[in-house]
């Protein structure tokens, strides 16, 4: 990952920037609210904050078009936020109310809107891989020309039910983006430790399947990488594969004491890479806004989230019945 | 604006913890991320960070203090510019600076007991008179692996962050240090492949251990447990034996959702070829899994997450270990037999403790073993109550309680005075919500209620 680059703006413009920053910044103070739920106890069990990644979700969100599908992790809000779910819902789900995506009965790890097509957070290291594989294959049978993002970590590359889903992917062209969100870590195993390959996305040429690495904290090379992987899927020549190098700064998940990497380590990309940052330099230097516009728009943003969380509190528990709906359908 | 930190909640289970240090003093001015203090939970140390900017003011919780509870006001704090008077920050409330008042917080895990005491055992484990020492059901799994990979070296441990993470649970901690990196071995995440792998180091000669973080993540690998680990004794007519132990917390957590809480208890009871093992006690956990290490077939050890921070009294023995097929009598009693294994066992005793002070005598079973079962300690058991309950955690249909149902009606229907009632968890995915998880699992409540119900009472 090259340190900021100067700025390429030619071709982005003011509005998109602007647009980029603010889907960041959501996303960071989502989850940092998020956090202080968790402290609290208003939020159980896993979870798993997104923060430093939200370059990934955005830039490539901004490469899908309406029909597109995705499919991820437990490490899941930003996707949520990014894909234009209501942030009320998802805190909701969050504190296990009754006004949350799964109305309370998913939790952090396992939310869903049908009408965003985001059909989870899923809990099982790449069992959202052949879904994903799935869903595009759905997409080509009916004849349309959507396609399915389909996200996992670089812990997950190492479950053998992705190389069963390559090797389909490519052999029925099915029109998927495999997007490996490499972070670096998977819960406390660098991915030195797991593997000797030096690249996970070359894995694909085993099968066939094109790909390559990508700056993940770099939302403008993000939207590049995915329009180019989009056009070749939407073409009848998917699957791709896109390694986004990009870096989680909090714990795998609330309980992580992360003593796996230094205090420096994490401050170093911080300082470096951050991808917020990156916007904020480029809106500030293009002369695209002034400290006080971006300022307003943390007011703003903070606002959002800060409504998300009161809500979350406010909304009931679910209904007691409903602990016997949705088995069967 | 003077506000309070409060003690944070920092992982699934976590009730309580140690404040182990402060790393700020009165009058520091600190700014968010930075860390504020070392919160010992009931799995790590971690780093407690700021998330606003202020002024620390007075610590209202001394280092060093053990059984700090969540939610409880450790240290005041001045908002931003530090005058006591400063107005709240725009959009206000974070969780390092919440009011005062105390959040009424959802219960998903009764509160931790004092240490369980043995009870007056009409089965004994150790000799009268032996020494016993207070230890955790993780301290003891951990005395139990350590102990079996000194006295065997082809005993290894091999599992997902087993190693230098020292164990997602903590159970293996040190044993790295101890062990080193051959006998202390760090998988990808690949559960199929790693437990293809280990039963082939078993059939080569090992005795590996399998650590699943949790056995939720088994059902990547179920295959080679049944088809390869359970099977190939009996298809090999008898030439190749797989002597390995697949262990880790089984079952619900607390709030962590419908992929992540199954009991596993019935699965693996069902299948010939495999052993299963499911403590509830430490010195249980101990005496159990030294001898499923020992042990020349497949076994399946399924611990509790709830369960590993428990104390109990373990035998000062050298060498404990526990058989296979035995049951422990926990208590005595004359009105109605209650059985139950691991977790379930939590319910079982406070059920026949509140049974007591309604005048019924509920003798309480432990199985401690799935396969085998030990039939015999039941139907004595069911012979001298004439009634009996199950508990267990695991869904109703198929469930352990179901096969005992059916064990004591073949084989004890004229002592019966009622039919055998199983109380199990309900038959549904795992919800997240703290209000319908509760109603989810099986509770003290309903143990006592089916009780009074086979009772006629
Ligand atoms: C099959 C399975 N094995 C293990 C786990 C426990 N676990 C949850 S997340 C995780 C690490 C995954 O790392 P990675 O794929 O890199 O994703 P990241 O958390 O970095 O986003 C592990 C081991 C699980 N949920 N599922
Ligand atoms: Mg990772």
């Amino acid at each position: 990952m090259a340190a900021k680059k100067p700025p390429e703006t030619s071709n982005v413009s003011k509005d998109e920037l602007l647009h980029f920053y603010r889907e960041m910044l959501l996303i960071r103070r989502f989850e940092e609210k998020a956090g202080q739920l968790y402290g609290m106890g208003l939020i159980g069990g896993f979870c798993h904050l997104y923060i430093g990644q939200e370059a990934v979700v955005v830039g490539l969100e901004a490469a899908a078009k309406e029909g597109d599908k995705r499919i991820t992790s437990y490490r899941d809000h930003g996707h949520m936020l990014a894909c234009g779910m209501d942030p009320r819902g998802v805190m909701a789900e969050l504190t296990g109310r009754a006004g949350g995506y799964s109305r309370g009965k998913g939790g952090s790890m396992h939310m869903f809107s049908k009408e965003k097509h985001f059909y989870g957070g899923h809990g099982i290291v790449a069992a959202q891989v052949p879904l994903g594989a799935g869903l595009a294959f759905a997409d080509k049978y009916l004849g349309n020309d959507n396609v399915t993002f389909t996200y996992f970590g670089d812990g997950a590359a190492n479950q053998g039910q992705v190389y069963e889903t390559y090797n389909m992917a490519e052999l029925w062209n099915l029109p998927v983006v495999f997007v490996i969100e490499n972070n670096q870590y998977a819960m406390g195993t660098s991915m030195k430790r797991a593997t000797r390959s030096r690249t996970l996305w070359e894995r694909g040429a085993a099968y066939g399947i094109k790909g390559e690495a990508v700056d993940g904290m770099d939302v403008l090379a993000v939207k590049a990488a995915g329009e180019k992987a989009v056009a070749l899927c939407r073409a009848g020549e998917g699957p791709y594969i896109l390694e986004m190098m990009t870096y989680r700064y909090r714990g795998h998940s609330m309980s992580d004491p992360a003593k796996y990497r230094t205090r420096e380590e994490v401050q170093k990309m911080r300082d470096e890479k951050d991808a917020i940052e990156h916007v904020r330099e480029l809106l500030l230097q293009g002369g695209h806004a002034s400290d006080e516009d971006l300022k307003a728009i943390d007011r703003d943003i903070k606002a959002v989230v800060n409504d998300s969380a009161e809500f979350a509190k406010q909304s009931p528990e679910p209904d007691l019945s409903d602990l016997w709906t949705d088995v069967y359908a | 604006m003077a506000t309070q930190v409060l003690m944070p909640a920092l992982s699934p289970t976590m009730e309580e913890g140690t404040l182990a240090r402060w790393l700020v003093k009165e009058g520091d001015s600190v700014k968010p991320g930075q860390i504020l203090a070392e919160i010992e939970t009931d799995k790590a140390t971690m780093e407690f960070e700021a998330v606003d900017e202020g002024v620390i003011g007075k610590l209202l919780v001394a280092e060093g203090t053990a059984g700090v509870k969540v939610n409880t006001p450790i240290a005041e704090m001045a908002g931003e510019g530090g005058a006591a008077s400063a107005p709240p920050a725009p959009g206000g409330a974070a969780a390092a600076k919440q009011p005062p008042a105390p959040m009424p917080l959802p219960q998903a895990v009764p509160a931790a007991p004092a240490p369980v005491k043995s009870p007056q055992a009409a089965s004994p484990d150790w000799p009268v008179g032996t020494p016993t020492k207070t230890m955790t059901v993780r301290e003891a799994l951990r005395e139990a692996l350590a102990e079996e990979m000194r006295s065997n070296d082809r005993v290894f441990l091999m599992g997902e962050e087993v190693g230098e993470y020292q164990g997602a649970y903590k159970i293996s901690q040190g044993l790295l240090d101890e062990f080193g990196p051959k006998r202390v071995i760090d998988t990808p995440i690949t559960e199929h492949g790693f437990t293809g792998l280990a039963v082939g180091a078993a059939f080569g000669g090992l005795n590996p251990v399998l650590e699943f973080m949790t056995f939720n993540f088994s059902m990547q690998a179920i295959d080679q447990i049944i088809n390869s680990a359970a099977k190939t004794l009996y298809m090999s007519g008898g030439q190749m034996g797989c002597p390995i132990v697949f262990r880790g917390p089984n079952g619900a957590a607390a709030r962590v959702g419908a992929q992540h809480s199954q009991d596993y208890a019935a699965w693996y009871a069902q299948i010939p070829g495999l052993k299963v093992a499911m403590p509830y006690s430490a010195a249980d956990a101990k005496g159990l899994l030294k001898a499923a290490i020992r042990d020349p077939n497949p076994v399946i050890f399924l611990e509790n997450e709830i369960l590993y921070g428990r104390s109990f009294d373990v035998p000062i023995l050298d060498d404990f270990t526990i058989p296979f097929g035995k049951a422990k009598v926990w208590r005595d009693g004359t009105d109605v037999t209650i059985v139950s294994f691991g977790i379930g066992m939590t319910y079982a005793l406070e059920a026949a403790e509140r049974l007591a002070n309604d005048g019924i005598s509920a003798e309480v079973i432990d199985l401690r073993t799935l396969r085998p079962i030990d039939y015999d300690t039941v139907l004595a058991s069911v012979q001298k109550t004439n009634r009996c309950v199950t508990v267990e955690e695991g869904w109703p249909v198929g469930a352990i309680g179901n096969h005992l149902s059916a064990t004591i009606m073949t084989r004890a229907f004229d002592y019966l005075d009622a039919p055998v009632l199983n109380c199990t968890g309900k038959d549904v995915p795992m919800p997240y919500a703290a209000n319908l998880e509760k109603l989810a699992l099986v509770t003290t409540a309903e143990v006592v209620e089916a009780v009074k119900s086979v009772c006629y009472r």
